[in-house]
């Protein structure tokens, strides 16, 4: 290992200097996830069609246009169906675009895909890391050359993301690609990402940063209306990190975050934001059926299914968005609505409706069928009067006539549905049995589950294929009650406790009620968090002038101010940590310096006005104790003159307004100021002259003051005298 | 032929994913890769034309199935496939003719024996072309016909004319291809220089101090409106901008860096800003055997005020852009639906893209359509590489540049697929 390392990185660095590498991509031709079963026990997530195409088509397709020249195809689960694949498709004969498959059968995660990808030292610099079950049509180039000017300067800026913009609303975000939020922390100017939280739980309404980042960055964008879109440009140092991190499975929730929260030698990712191409990535079965349906609207242009159509079967685009394919045999009364795709070969009889679907090759649907937001995939055979609403229908399956599948139904190869069977919304169908093992973790578990079900699975199938009339008549014979007579197949038991969750990630669109709960807990949160918050602000009626919000709020502020003063008195906390409360109450009210001097002074007199006291003397002395004490949280806040003023301004608001006790006191405690270096005599002389030209009345402490500013003005002569002699 | 089918298949791959933009380009590369499978192909001894035909036929399917909306290649293949029959027919035509006319210069015995047959086979093959198909304005007009193919011909028919039957026949096969290759060549000059011809007659249509109306951005407009410009004519162009790609912005950028006075407009503009202009001068994407145009989208809206206010309506098309096809035809794609991202940003809108809430169908589409059909009668002129015709002329043009056999080539392979 060691040895081979070191030569890796001798290489690495070799072709940097050459003037030019071709770019290279990583694809993961496997999810490791099960969110696709039971579909992916029987075919990888990648070959799965979409809009009649296999995944990685899209995916090669736009590698390809984006100026790749060399793509590593990472096959793990089902390996030998994905080379297989490959083999025969049209990417292994185009010049200037080479596909290497790279086979592995105990890879249980990405972060073992990129160690081996790593080991085997084929990656030369800068690569795109993608999986295989992503669709896209943004152009690299720009991302790319950002990412390269990046790692000139800052050879820490390893990895570059992909993001887009989309609607903030976690409805959208849960109906469109069936994910959870997303929440990212970003640096505005340099785009570096700081902080990235999948799966952020929107009924706690809550989130929390690590302060540190606040301390570190003069600025940061918090974003919950970007979507990642699962490209990556990387550097080699990722796949070095994944070796030396050898705990790293996931491509996000461990490397990512890793690298955000350990902070490991500084390295850097940054995000490029697309904004009019199309990027996103078929997660679980409802991104599945977006996905499908942005193709249909052309989203992906020029990856649509008249654009992209394989061999020779040639896709048209007819009025409305309907696709369809030559050799169709169509009945003439039978209705084909609006963005509906019909493969090659399939026939439809009489009376029947499809809308919002698309339908394989070589399908057979029988009259007075119902086909409605449903996928059906190839050579599928649906008898007369079937109904399907949002379901998806693997290859080969039979649906014997007047059975019906309900919302979020998955049958998977092969399966036989028998005469008039309704299957139960949300059910998954498949010849296979449900693995016994429950997942605990999805991910980490996934491959010892995969290897013991592929080999029972590809088990079956042999024998299914060997001797399909014997199998068939056993199998009808075992199972025939659980999918009505005739049917062949087993329907999956829910797991425990995702019973509830069904609903998210299925084909079928939300229940309404569960929209208006998902609607209603949005709404609550609203509430609580404004209520939390700015509570005068969303009353209801918003004051329209700004000026008596202001001041709401500088009275607001100063009761906090002394609230905080007040609890700093009795329980003893540093004046240190005074400063810091003081200062994030400042912030969060958007308030000077000055306001916090003259609302701490404030909270000081109060003070020493509720020490007990009978006399004026005793007054004094109460004021001379609370400044002593306070002084070093007073002079914090006085930075300059004009704080200063502010603070004398306010103590003669305090001797006019709430507190006429002191004002006899006005010039003694002055003075008091004064001696401590609180208030300088500059400040005073302004005070002084700011309110030469004010009002009699306002002039009154001037005047009581007058003897003091007389002496004030004559000492600083003295002291030079004394200076002098 | 391996290199022959990489070539052919790569350039399947480009025209698929739609990398190569404008019918320009897209003829010009389509030509040269006929030219080199032209050069590729084996001939035999017996029926050269024919191989060479169903070699040319058969790239050319591919072609046209790859992006059955950019015309330009169906043109391109139906251009290259009747240039072989030409060829092909004038040295046997000649052929024959020489034997004539040597029989007859047998009979009456000397003399002018040696000049007759070379003008004489130059006369037949006129003629042949005639009996080919309808005559035309312009080869009516003019004695000869075009001088593209002729001279090789002629000369070809005069040297074979004594030779004896087997050498004649080996010789023959290798000028075929010589021949075809020779006019293909020319067919490609015609393209790169298509600008330039159309460009030359500008003088004759733009005047001293009058307003120009062009949508979207064209090369040929561009070097249309400058060659004039060049002539010292002194008039101002108004660009509407071409919305969604706003094309016009590119070339209200060029007119101006070229010393034209420029103003752009919205496309939405266009109707209150027709009254003021002298002529609309616009590009087209093709231009169907009707009359009628294929066009960026928005043109027909332009066309419509342009009648309304009896503004000329002027489409400036190469030759390699005149499709012998009608509009009527479901054979012929008419629009390519791009991405709607060019109107509208996804991530803003994403939330009327929302699927998985209500009927699960969404009520937001959105059509970004490329082209429009400009109807022939809203057409005043088609100024080509041949100079300016009525769209009512249109199917005679076509009728020069293509052989009727070729037009329904096309469908021919469709039940093969």
């Amino acid at each position: 290992m060691a040895p081979k390392r070191i030569r890796a990185r001798a290489v690495s660095d070799d072709p940097e200097d050459l003037a030019r590498v071709p770019l290279q991509a990583v694809l993961l031709a496997d999810s490791f996830t099960t969110r696709f079963r039971p579909i992916t026990l029987e075919r990888p997530k990648v070959l799965l069609p979409l809009v009649n195409l296999p995944m990685i088509e899209y995916t090669l397709a736009w590698l390809e246009s984006a100026g790749v020249e060399e793509v590593f195809v990472f096959c793990c689960a089902h390996a030998k169906q994905v080379m297989s694949y490959l083999e025969n498709s049209q990417w292994k004969s185009l010049p200037k675009f080479s596909v290497t498959t790279i086979e592995s059968h105990n890879s249980i995660s990405a972060g073992d895909a990129l160690r081996l990808i790593y080991e085997r030292n084929v990656i030369h610099g800068d690569f795109v890391l993608i999986s295989g079950d992503t669709l896209s049509n943004m152009s690299l180039t720009r991302a790319l050359q950002e990412h390269k000017e990046r790692k000139k300067k800052d050879s820490n800026a390893i990895m570059t993301m992909v993001v887009q913009r989309s609607k903030p609303s976690p409805i959208t975000q849960q109906s469109r690609l069936g994910t959870d939020g997303l929440f990212m922390a970003i640096d505005p100017t340099t785009k570096q990402l700081l902080y990235y939280e999948e799966n952020t739980n929107h009924s706690k309404g809550t989130l929390s940063i690590d302060k540190m980042l606040l301390v570190d960055n003069t600025s940061i964008t918090l974003h919950n209306d970007i979507q990642d879109c699962y490209i990556d440009i990387c550097s080699l140092e990722v796949l070095s990190l994944f070796t030396d991190n050898f705990d790293y499975q996931h491509l996000r929730r461990h490397f990512v975050k890793g690298l955000l929260i350990d902070d490991i030698m500084g390295y850097k990712i940054f995000t490029h934001e697309i904004h009019s191409s199309y990027a996103a990535r078929v997660d679980n079965y409802r991104g599945y059926d977006t996905i499908s349906k942005d193709i249909i609207q052309r989203w992906t242009y020029p990856l649509v299914p008249d654009v992209l159509s394989l061999g020779n079967s040639a896709t048209k685009l007819e009025r409305q968005g309907m696709y369809r394919s030559s050799e169709i045999g169509q009945s003439r009364s039978a209705q084909i609505g609006p963005h509906t795709v019909i493969g090659t070969g399939t026939t439809i009889g009489s009376n029947t409706k499809i809308t919002n679907s698309v339908v394989g090759k070589g399908c057979t649907i029988g009259s007075n069928a119902v086909i409605e937001g449903s996928y059906v995939w190839d050579n599928v055979i649906i008898e007369d009067e079937c109904e399907l609403r949002h379901a998806i229908v693997c290859d080969g399956v039979v649906m014997k006539s007047r059975s019906v599948l309900k919302p979020g139904v998955v049958l998977s190869f092969k399966v036989v549905i028998g005469q008039n069977f309704v299957v139960p919304p949300y059910s998954k169908v498949s010849l296979l049995k449900q693995p016994t093992k429950q997942d605990s973790d999805e991910e980490l578990e996934y491959a010892d589950n995969n290897s013991d079900t592929l080999d029972s699975a590809t088990g079956t199938m042999d024998k299914l294929n060997g001797d399909p009339l014997l199998e068939f008549s056993e199998m009808e014979h075992h199972v025939s009650s659980e999918l009505g007579y005739g049917g062949v197949g087993y329907i999956w038991s829910l797991c425990e406790g995702s019973h509830e969750e069904e609903w998210r990630h299925s084909v079928a669109p939300i229940p309404a009620e569960k929209l208006a709960e998902i609607t209603q807990v949005i709404e609550d949160d609203l509430e609580l968090v404004s209520q939390d918050s700015n509570a005068p602000a969303s009353s209801g009626e918003l004051k329209p002038d700004t000026q008596i919000n202001a001041e709401d709020d500088a009275v607001y502020f100063e009761k906090e101010v002394e609230a905080t003063f007040l609890r700093a008195v009795n329980e003893n906390v540093e004046v240190d940590h005074v400063i810091l409360e003081v200062n994030s109450l400042r912030l969060s009210y958007n308030m000077q310096a000055a306001d916090c001097a003259g609302a701490i002074f404030h909270s000081m007199m109060k003070l020493a006005l509720d020490a007990p006291h009978s006399m004026q003397n005793e007054l004094l002395r109460n004021v001379h104790n609370t400044v002593n004490a306070w002084q070093k949280l007073l002079k914090s806040y006085l930075p300059g003159k004009d704080e200063e003023i502010e603070v004398i301004l306010k103590f003669e608001e305090i001797c006019l307004e709430s507190v006429k006790e002191l004002s006899p006191l006005f010039t003694q405690i002055l003075h008091l100021l004064y001696d401590k270096d609180i208030i300088t005599e500059e400040a005073i002389e302004d005070w002084e002259s700011e309110k030469k030209d004010a009002d009699e009345a306002d002039r009154v402490f001037v005047k009581q003051a007058e003897i003091f500013l007389q002496w004030l003005r004559e000492a600083p002569e003295e002291d030079d005298e004394e200076d002098g002699e | 032929m391996p290199d022959v089918q990489t070539l052919v298949n790569e350039f399947l791959f480009k025209l698929k994913k739609r990398k190569i933009e404008g019918s320009h380009a897209t003829a010009r590369q389509t030509t040269i890769l006929l030219r080199s499978v032209i050069s590729q192909q084996r001939i035999p001894y017996t029926h050269q034309a024919a191989a060479l035909i169903d070699a040319v036929k058969a790239v050319g399917e591919q072609l046209v199935a790859a992006n059955p909306v950019e015309l330009a290649v169906g043109n391109i293949v139906r251009r290259v496939l009747h240039i072989i029959r030409e060829e092909d027919l004038s040295p046997t035509t000649v052929a024959i003719a020489g034997l004539n006319v040597s029989a007859v210069s047998d009979d009456e015995g000397d003399t002018d024996h040696d000049d007759h047959p070379v003008l004489s086979a130059a006369a037949v093959a006129a003629a042949s072309r005639n009996t080919l198909r309808p005559p035309s304005l312009q080869t009516l007009l003019e004695d000869l016909p075009d001088s593209a193919a002729v001279p090789h011909t002629s000369s070809s028919g005069g040297d074979s004319e004594g030779k004896s039957k087997s050498a004649d026949k080996s010789s023959r096969s290798r000028r075929l291809k010589h021949d075809v290759i020779e006019a293909v060549n020319e067919l490609i000059e015609d393209i790169d220089t298509c600008h330039e011809q159309i460009a030359e007659q500008a003088v004759e249509h733009i005047h001293q101090n009058e307003v120009i109306l062009t949508l979207g951005s064209s090369r040929t407009v561009l070097e249309f409106l400058c060659a004039a410009k060049e002539k010292k004519r002194s008039f101002r162009v108004f660009v509407a901008e071409g919305a969604p790609r706003y094309q016009g912005h590119l070339l209200a950028k060029e007119l101006v860096a070229r010393g034209l006075q420029t103003t752009l407009i919205a496309d939405s503009a266009v109707f209150a800003m027709i009254s003021r202009v002298n002529m609309v001068i616009v590009g087209a994407h093709a231009v169907m055997a009707n009359g009628g145009v294929i066009a960026p989208v928005g043109l027909n809206m332009v066309a419509l005020a342009a009648q309304r206010h009896a503004v000329p309506f002027v489409v400036l098309a190469g030759s390699h852009k005149l499709c012998p096809l009608y509009p009527h035809n479901p054979e012929v794609l008419l629009n390519e639906l791009r991405s709607p991202s060019e109107l509208l940003d996804f991530g803003e809108f994403s939330d009327c893209m929302d699927f998985g809430s209500g009927t699960g169908s969404p009520l937001l589409h959105v059509v970004n359509p490329t082209f429009d059909y400009v109807p022939p009668k809203l057409v005043s002129l088609f100024i080509t590489d041949t100079g300016g015709h009525n769209p009512s002329y249109v199917y005679r043009l076509i009728a020069d540049y293509y052989s009727t056999d070729d037009l329904v080539l096309q469908r021919k392979p469709a039940p093969v697929n």
